[in-house]
């Protein structure tokens, strides 16, 4: 086995050892209930989490994404709830500005060399600003094109529901891999978090990759405002606050290192399920206080990034070699 | 980071001149970050005509400059802290989650103190060093995740930050517990001499921490961490422990900061006590001009960041905007101030005037 894959198989394995203590708990995480539940809950910051990864990839950070979620919120129950725009039309629009708002963002960090942080702080306050000049009250959404939505589900034998954010999760990631794993700006992005000087010299478009990357992220988490807004049915200005915080943690724990250029986003798939599970079981138990899964995320954390740690202090003589040469930076 | 950016980066990281003490002989990024301040109380200034008025009431100050100095000696606590500690190319996403931590200690240990505990460690005096030293641990922790389990600062600090609020939320058991000390209260809310007493925390913690590393070789030691890990170890530099340091003294600034805030207040609340505002924190050091690769730091400059972005909050609270535009503004304000001071953004502007010219 490849060393590179040990880091991806610790997170299947703790997700499975999670999901099996559930399951000894509660017999019904065996169920599609709790299964489409799972995915449907998790859907909208899953899908932010799937863009995170990209970013992350290479070798920079998006702490835009939350507030993004919830401009896009605010927007579409405006316009659809209140001025009454199409749906369809909304959604194109709020996309394209989502798309340009993080393509500016990717410009502003490659052109003048401002540190990623700092630009994407300042997405987040913006964003979250115009959520707030907006509409600073939770505007509900009515419209028939929504219950049509909702009525979108597949129902299993036992009453479990595979919903349209369930199925809008899944095809993000399917695209997400495709687009990582079998495509040049995959490659691009990878190489850029790997070694950004050295992917200049093999004539990898940094520039170009870097802006798409940006405008990649807040594409999908325009998605994911618009998959909320429709499982939700309202949009709310003070939603998603600090929610970067959790996807970045899922990135992590879902194996993609923070310096880029190692990672899958498969990973990040199955670390989002992880939280969710964990989520999903403090619900059920009741007994546990809901500051508990703060500290729990905590301690995954510390021991994903321990063990990760402990990985690559193992991985022979290549490893080491490289980092030989990496020395004189 | 491209082989543009090659130039600007080794200049960043040069750790020279170690005697240099704020904007007094910097360089040009000190000029900016001034420029910006003045312009930006200037503006302020035209918004309302008696910005700069100060009044005495009750044998206590009132004017938006007061008011701009009292909201920002915490934030100006934490950046002291976070200059240091990205200056040995590192970072604290924690100090906030601290606060929340620190506050929710002081008040809970000073509650048993009010409800007539003898014991001497619930004296507020006793109160306050014990919650110093859990910022200290929290610190701790920090540090020996990055400096001896060798984790990025990022990560090491998320964990943290994730965490701390919960740790927080289980030391007051969910609640957000008041109470009504006056020693406590002291350290957010007292006057001296008319003047609000967390000015006088900060430009006391400012003096020392500039003492400390300024007429030592500390601040140098750290410098060469930050510039270079490596060559700092090679050197003879105790990297680890330079490391270690700086973020027990984070956390140490962030208790402070905590207290600050409980005693404004006189409660603690877990959920909103210092939330974002390791993102503040940050945002003034950078404007402040100390790099996030680290190197060279500048600590009267970050809290000069502080005091730009404070001025610009007091502002829009003067101002007829409608009070939702504020995070639009400082987006807006923020991006300015680093585009000023990014190299490239100026050669652009110059470039295009050259070619209009």
């Amino acid at each position: 086995m490849r060393s590179r894959f040990i880091p991806l198989l610790m997170t299947f394995i703790v997700f499975l050892v999670l999901y099996a203590i559930a399951y000894s708990r509660f017999s019904s995480f065996a169920s599609m209930r709790v299964v489409g539940n799972l995915l449907r809950d998790n859907a909208y910051w899953g899908i932010a989490a799937i863009g995170m990864t990209f970013v992350i990839l290479s070798g920079g950070i998006d702490l835009s994404v939350g507030s993004v979620i919830a401009f896009t919120g605010v927007f579409c129950a405006l316009m659809i709830g209140r001025n009454g725009w199409d749906p369809i039309v909304t959604f194109a629009v709020i996309l394209t500005i989502g798309t340009l708002f993080g393509a500016t963002m990717g410009f502003l960090i490659h052109r003048f060399k401002i540190p990623a942080f700092i630009v994407t702080l300042s997405g987040l306050f913006l964003a979250r600003g115009m959520a707030y000049v907006l509409s600073t009250d939770s505007i509900r959404i009515d419209h028939p094109f929504y219950e049509q939505i909702s009525s979108l589900v597949y129902i299993f034998p036992d009453r479990g529901r595979f919903t349209f954010a369930a199925a809008m999760f899944l095809l993000t990631l399917i695209a997400g891999i495709f687009l990582a794993h079998f495509t040049r700006f995959g490659r691009n992005v990878y190489a850029i978090g790997g070694n950004s000087d050295a992917a200049l010299l093999l004539g990898v478009p940094v520039g170009r990759t870097t802006i798409t990357i940006y405008a990649l992220s807040s594409f999908l988490a325009t998605f994911a405002g618009i998959v909320l807004s429709l499982s939700k049915k309202s949009g709310d200005s003070t939603i998603a606050v600090g929610l970067e915080l959790d996807v970045i943690a899922a990135v992590v724990i879902g194996g993609t290192l923070l310096t880029g250029g190692v990672g899958y986003v498969i990973g990040t798939f199955i670390a989002v399920m992880t939280l969710g599970t964990i989520q999903t079981y403090l619900t059920l138990d009741g007994s546990l206080t809901p500051w508990w899964i703060k500290i729990v995320i905590g301690v995954l954390l510390f021991a994903f990034v321990g063990l990760q740690k402990l990985l690559s202090r193992n991985q022979g003589v290549f490893k080491l070699r490289q980092r030989g040469a990496a020395a004189p930076s | 980071m491209n082989l543009e950016g090659k130039e600007v980066y080794s200049e960043n990281k040069r750790p020279g001149n170690f005697r240099m003490i704020g904007p007094i002989r910097g360089d040009s990024r000190a000029l900016w970050t001034v420029v910006a301040l003045l312009l930006i109380l200037f503006v302020d200034r035209l918004i309302s005509p008696n910005f700069f008025e100060i009044r005495m009431v009750n044998d206590r100050l009132i004017g938006s400059l007061i008011n701009i100095l009292d909201n920002s000696a915490p934030y100006a606590l934490l950046a002291i802290g976070m200059t240091l500690v990205i200056a040995t190319k590192g970072i604290d996403l924690s100090v906030g989650a601290v606060m929340a931590i620190s506050a929710a200690v002081a008040v809970v240990l000073i509650r048993n103190y009010e409800s007539g505990a003898t014991e001497f460690f619930y004296q507020p005096g006793f109160v306050i060093l014990i919650t110093i030293g859990v910022g200290a641990i929290c610190g701790l922790w920090n540090g020996i995740l990055v400096a001896f389990m060798d984790l990025q600062p990022i990560i090491a600090t998320l964990i943290l930050m994730v965490a701390g609020r919960g740790v927080a939320q289980l030391i007051t058991g969910g609640q957000s517990p008041t109470f009504t000390n006056d020693s406590l209260a002291f350290l957010g809310r007292g006057v001296v001499a008319g003047v609000p007493f967390p000015i006088f925390i900060a430009i006391a913690v400012l003096i020392v921490v500039t003492l400390l590393v300024r007429r030592t070789a500390l601040g140098l030691l750290i410098e060469a961490v930050g510039a270079n890990d490596r060559a700092s170890h090679y050197a003879g530099i105790q990297s680890r422990m330079i490391k270690l340091f700086v973020y027990v003294l984070s956390g140490m600034c962030a208790a402070v900061a905590g207290m600050i805030v409980a005693g404004e207040v006189k409660s603690a609340d877990p959920h909103t006590a210092g939330l974002f505002a390791e993102l503040d924190a940050i945002l003034a050091v950078v404007i402040g001009g100390t790099a996030l690769t680290g190197g060279r730091f500048y600590l009267a400059l970050s809290v000069v960041g502080v005091l730009i972005i404070q001025s610009l909050l007091v502002g829009l609270y003067v101002s007829t905007l409608h009070p939702t535009t504020n995070l639009v503004v400082k987006a807006f304000v923020v991006l300015a101030v680093l585009l000023l001071q990014s190299p490239e953004f100026r050669r652009f502007i110059t470039q295009i005037f050259r070619r209009t010219a």
